[in-house]
């Protein structure tokens, strides 16, 4: 694919920006320089100072306006106080400057003590007070969920549910591609015209009676009923069953001669040899796994069985949202799917452009 | 993007024996499958194996599509609060009926199932600006994606990549940004502006659920258009070139005219999608403020499960209205895509 971009494009990339005799630049160079790096910074941005962000200190993340990199104010310990308490470089009346402690603030006084002094209370007008920072990395973001939360609960979930769905996925719709690629039989062409049809019926129409089926299995509140209704995807079925069709026709008939049973024939050459295709519809059903929302968050009502998405959910709907967690958990679920992107993304978006699904 | 690093040889058997670990439990269960499938063969017949493949695949699709299919249906035309069907009543086209119940079309205040019409009217507005917007960034990127560039491979993915992430993370990573305190608002002071409630104006939300929205799922449009703008032939190009050809003219008589199958078949892909919006906004806004920015399929969802009160009949009903909906839509794809592979 790389290849035949590079041939193509140098076609119509070498006729766009061909100039004559050093002719002047036309418009549409500067515009796409101009808009290459607006887009960039709008698509990176929102990202990294997601990921920035989520290591501040829950004090640096009120700061406003926000700082770049997570500076932390520094708060100490002081007698007779049972918080820790900011410290702030105050300028005095006198033009002196001091390091205070902040104990409250009321309205445009701030009540400060001098650490070494606790008793004494010094009342100071929060203009001419200014937090002093540190450059602090707050770990804990991180390494607090997992153990007060249930985060690590949420992870397993949807490690299992990721795992478990996209093997449930593979077999059978490679089965099922199998069964449409290589056998002429009768009503193959209805089975493959009810695949298309079904192409595009999606989960929102038929939430109600889906909940009904599953409620009927019992498996509402389990892992299975995520797992298994998105399992026969007709969208998996169709790519897979495009690429057996390519396969080599003589193979079979000779794993045939051969006395091969049919099976023997599907899962020792059919799949091995369609690993590319089936590379592509794993790489499609893990990422339609670890961020499916609609579903689970209908299926799943119990916080041991959320999902990292409908965990993360939950957690972002509360009254007083911990930001600092809401934070570090969002990257921790954005951590697999930026690998996945990263290692595999020219199985991707081959598999987008010869499909026109996702 | 072809990452051509020298293959080692001790890579090569280390990447060996991993496969062969991976391998081997799939190994043993299909040759643990060998033994009842020969059976099977021999019983039916070469001849019926393919139903044998094919019904594991038909029955999920069975038991968790085609059933609650045909059983939504059901559901619209049957009352009451019970889940199992064979306690709830029927009722015709009750359900129907009171969905449709309005003073005037154009007023979801003057309906009695307020929160539908409103539902509706929010996805029209969010469908047209939304799709119209899609396609117009996607195009112009892939454009520019598709001219020769320094880095385009890196281009490509920094617009791709959002597309992966989940509605949750895209939601939450735009929720800190337009926050009260949020960084969108720390730029607006330092510039002289005022903050910007953004969740709390009504046409703010939904200006940022469409913006969000289009960030998200962007790159994939553009996609499908680069592909297509590739598969334009360069010699057109070429004997344009020769013929001192106006950039300008080019792009209508011969890029556009070209693009043209594909460019449909963008347009109501990202209409069925975009009629279904539910996810990014859900988690952005909630919905809010008050009903602004709710959808269709939160109507569906806060009807069907959320509220207090459940009620799936009416739920039934106007997922049966949206069914509709996206059966045209995909007649109109499937009729776009004939004409793309005609073209």
């Amino acid at each position: 694919m790389a290849d035949t971009q590079t041939v193509s494009g140098r076609g119509i990339g070498g006729m766009l920006t061909a100039r004559r005799g050093g002719a002047s630049w036309h418009w549409t160079d500067i515009f796409t320089y101009v808009y290459l790096t607006l887009g960039v910074c709008l698509m990176f941005g929102p990202v990294l100072w997601l990921a920035l962000s989520s290591f501040k200190t829950p004090a640096g993340l009120q700061e406003f306006p926000p700082t770049l990199l997570p500076l932390g104010q520094i708060e100490i310990q002081v007698d007779g106080y049972e918080k820790p308490l900011p410290l702030y470089k105050v300028t005095m009346e006198d033009g002196s400057v001091r390091e205070l402690a902040q104990v409250r603030r009321i309205g445009i006084i701030a009540q400060m003590v001098d650490p070494a002094d606790p008793e004494t209370s010094i009342k100071v007008p929060i203009a001419s007070r200014e937090p002093i920072r540190e450059f602090r990395v707050a770990w804990e973001n991180y390494t607090k969920p997992l153990e007060r939360f249930n985060f690590l609960n949420y992870l397993n979930n949807s490690v299992i549910v990721t795992v478990v769905a996209t093997i449930v996925t593979l077999l059978i719709n490679s089965m099922a591609a199998f069964g449409l690629a290589i056998y002429e039989f009768k009503g193959r062409n209805a089975v493959m015209l009810f695949v298309i049809g079904t192409l595009m019926i999606p989960i929102t129409i038929i939430l109600v009676p889906a909940y009904l089926v599953v409620t009927q299995l019992n498996m509402v509140n389990t892992l299975w009923a995520v797992i298994l209704p998105g399992a026969a995807t007709p969208t998996g079925v169709f790519l897979l069953r495009q690429y057996m069709l390519t396969l080599p026709r003589d193979l079979i008939e000779a794993a045939r001669m051969d006395k091969a049973s049919e099976w023997a024939i599907y899962w020792r050459i059919v799949l091995p040899l369609s690993l590319p295709a089936i590379a592509v519809l794993a790489i499609f059903s893990v990422m339609w796994r670890w961020n499916d929302f609609l579903w689970p968050l209908v299926v799943l009502n119990r916080s041991e069985v959320y999902t990292l998405q409908i965990g993360l959910n939950a957690f972002q709907g509360e009254l007083d949202v911990q930001w600092h967690y809401v934070l570090a958990m969002t990257v921790v679920t954005l951590i697999p799917v930026a690998l996945v992107f990263a290692f595999l993304q020219r199985f991707i978006t081959t598999g987008i452009a010869s499909t026109g699904m996702k | 993007m072809a990452h051509e690093t020298p293959v080692h040889s001790d890579d090569l058997s280390l990447g060996d024996r991993l496969n062969a670990v991976a391998a081997w439990p799939v190994r043993v269960l299909f040759g643990l499958l060998d033994t009842p499938f020969r059976a099977l063969q021999r019983l039916l017949g070469i001849g019926r194996m393919p139903y044998i493949f094919l019904l594991p695949n038909l029955a999920f699709f069975g038991i968790f599509v085609i059933v609650p299919l045909i059983i939504n249906f059901a559901f619209s035309v049957t009352g009451g609060d019970e889940l199992f069907l064979s306690e709830r009543p029927y009722v015709g086209g009750e359900q129907y009926s009171y969905l449709a119940d309005c003073g005037s079309y154009l007023d979801p205040q003057s309906c009695r199932e307020d929160r539908f019409w409103r539902g509706i009217y929010n996805t029209v507005v969010f469908v047209f600006f939304q799709v119209a917007f899609m396609v117009l960034f996607s195009l112009v990127t892939a454009l520019i994606l598709n001219r020769e560039i320094r880095g385009r491979g890196f281009f490509r993915a920094a617009f791709f990549f959002p597309v992966l992430l989940s509605p949750v993370v895209v939601a939450l990573i735009w929720k800190w940004i337009l926050l009260r305190d949020g960084v969108l608002n720390a730029g607006l002071t330092s510039i002289g502006l005022d903050r910007i409630l953004f969740f709390v104006d009504p046409t703010w939300s939904m200006f940022w659920a469409i913006f969000v929205s289009i960030w998200a799922h962007m790159g994939f449009y553009t996609l499908i258009l680069l592909a297509g703008l590739q598969a334009i032939p360069p010699d057109l190009y070429e004997a344009a070139e020769m013929d001192g050809t106006r950039r300008e003219r080019v792009f209508w008589r011969i890029t556009l005219p070209l693009l043209w199958p594909n460019l449909l078949v963008v347009v109501v892909l990202a209409l069925i999608k975009a009629v279904q919006i539910f996810d990014e906004v859900f988690v952005l806004t909630g919905g809010g403020p008050g009903t602004a920015t709710q959808f269709i399929v939160q109507y569906i969802y806060t009807t069907g499960f959320a509220n207090q009160v459940q009620n799936f009949g009416l739920a039934a009903a106007a997922s049966v209205v949206l069914g509709v909906v996206l059966f045209v839509l995909t007649l109109v794809q499937l009729a776009a895509s004939r004409r793309k592979e005609d073209g």
